[in-house]
């Protein structure tokens, strides 16, 4: 699939009047509140994003007991703090270490954990990574500039059914006194798809 | 059905090129595209499943060369036109001209939020108990449906390791049909990248695929 920035204007303003042309149809024919849409639109643009899943990882990162729930149940532990719906219903957080590092995809569609995350980017439901992710990982992996040690081996999780992954990126050295708050800022969405790892301290303003 | 969507293991689309700070929408139809798509849903005239086979129904040209979005609400006008929610003279004008159908349910703004927050949870009380467990070795089937299945090409036939049960899932290749749930259990199952790629693929990593009961046999 093409990359939304290849597309021309013309393109671009006909999907725009398309749009407009089929939701007041629908609109029109009583299958919609527009109201409710623009609350759909709100919530994936302004409430629901990666930052819910950084809390997430802060948390697992500094409190034990919330790791383990998150290992029992992920679902209900990722609900503790609010997050909660469409496209993470079923919630499984998956560890990195030195042995092992994990990574997400979607090969068939683009599923993807909203919940915590948000809507994917452009690239996660491209051909290129939905391709490539299962069977050259490592070199997908460089072309986001993640150069993994040779002895660590890489798991790919491909969300073939409703289960929902969170990557739990390796928490950065030098960060043993810091508050979720600050850790937070660490954790950069790609972290949690395993396409990026968490920032260095250095790398964050203070 | 083995379409465009079921990419896993091709080799011809090139490297991964992520846009430096993307932005969430691109353009105001990409937004409305989403909540259009997400709001039909709703309606409860299909589910994910039968939405996923509009999509990956979609002709193979189209498929590869628009964007998700674009493949989203195309999928959603032929779900609409396949129920008779719509006609193909009314996407063309915009205007009503047929009687509405009675549909499920519209969700108002009031009750958005908490219809998001609720979503869909597809898993099941089992009228059985599972059959396999972790660490139980299982062979894909080598099956070619021309309807919908989440098993993908590069799986079918292989042999690797249950290393989760899920619990028991609604199951996606009779619910796109509108054959019904019938809930199947679920597994992780783990394979070595070189059971699925070959001797050029790399030593020691794996795949994790979510497997319904039916896809699987023992090895």
């Amino acid at each position: 699939m093409s990359h939304d920035h290849d597309h021309d204007h013309s393109e671009w303003s006909d999907m725009e009047l398309k749009v407009k042309t089929l939701e007041s149809l629908l609109v029109e024919k009583g299958y919609l509140d527009q109201a409710a849409l623009d609350v759909i639109v709100e919530t994936y643009e302004h409430k629901v994003g990666p930052r819910n899943g950084a809390q997430v990882v802060a948390k697992a990162w500094s409190d034990e007991g919330y790791l383990q729930r998150l290992r029992d149940n992920a679902s209900a532990a990722i609900a503790e703090l609010g997050f909660t719906g469409r496209q993470g219903e079923h919630m499984r957080v998956v560890e990195n270490t030195a042995e092992t590092h994990n990574m997400v995809v979607c090969t068939l569609c683009s599923c993807y954990p909203w919940s915590v995350l948000g809507l994917p980017p452009v690239w996660y439901k491209s051909a290129p990574y939905r391709s490539r992710a299962v069977s050259e990982p490592r070199k997908v992996l460089s072309e986001f500039d993640v150069i993994l040690p040779k002895k660590t081996k890489i798991q790919v999780w491909d969300s073939t059914a409703e289960m929902r992954y969170l990557v739990i990126p390796m928490r950065p050295k030098g960060t043993q006194d810091w508050s979720e708050e600050k850790l937070a800022n660490l954790v950069t969405r790609d972290s949690m798809i395993g396409t990026g790892v968490a920032l260095l301290p250095e790398e964050v303003s203070p | 059905m083995n379409g465009p969507h079921d990419m896993g293991g091709m080799q011809c689309y090139g490297p991964v090129i992520p846009q430096k700070n993307e932005p969430l929408f691109h353009g105001e139809w990409e937004k409305r595209a989403m909540a259009l798509t997400v709001g039909m849903g709703f309606c409860g005239q299909w589910n994910i499943d039968a939405s996923r086979f509009a999509r990956e129904s979609l002709s193979p040209t189209f498929y590869l060369s628009k964007t998700y979005y674009q493949i989203w609400l195309h999928g959603l006008q032929n779900l609409m036109l396949e129920r008779g929610l719509v006609t193909e003279n009314e996407l063309a004008t915009g205007k009503m001209e047929t009687h509405p159908v009675d549909v499920k349910r519209v969700v108002s703004s009031a009750d958005m939020p908490a219809a998001l927050a609720a979503g869909g949870p597809v898993e099941r009380e089992p009228s059985q108990s599972a059959t396999l467990s972790v660490g139980d070795r299982v062979t894909t089937l080598n099956i070619h449906p021309q309807s919908h299945t989440r098993l993908p090409r590069y799986a079918r036939g292989k042999t690797g390791t249950i290393i989760a049960v899920h619990g028991c899932h609604v199951f996606p290749d009779t619910n796109a049909l509108g054959e019904g749930e019938n809930p199947q259990w679920l597994y992780a199952v783990q394979f070595d990248s070189r059971t699925l790629f070959g001797p050029d693929a790399e030593m020691g990593n794996t795949v994790v695929v979510d497997c319904w009961e039916p896809y699987l046999a023992r090895a």
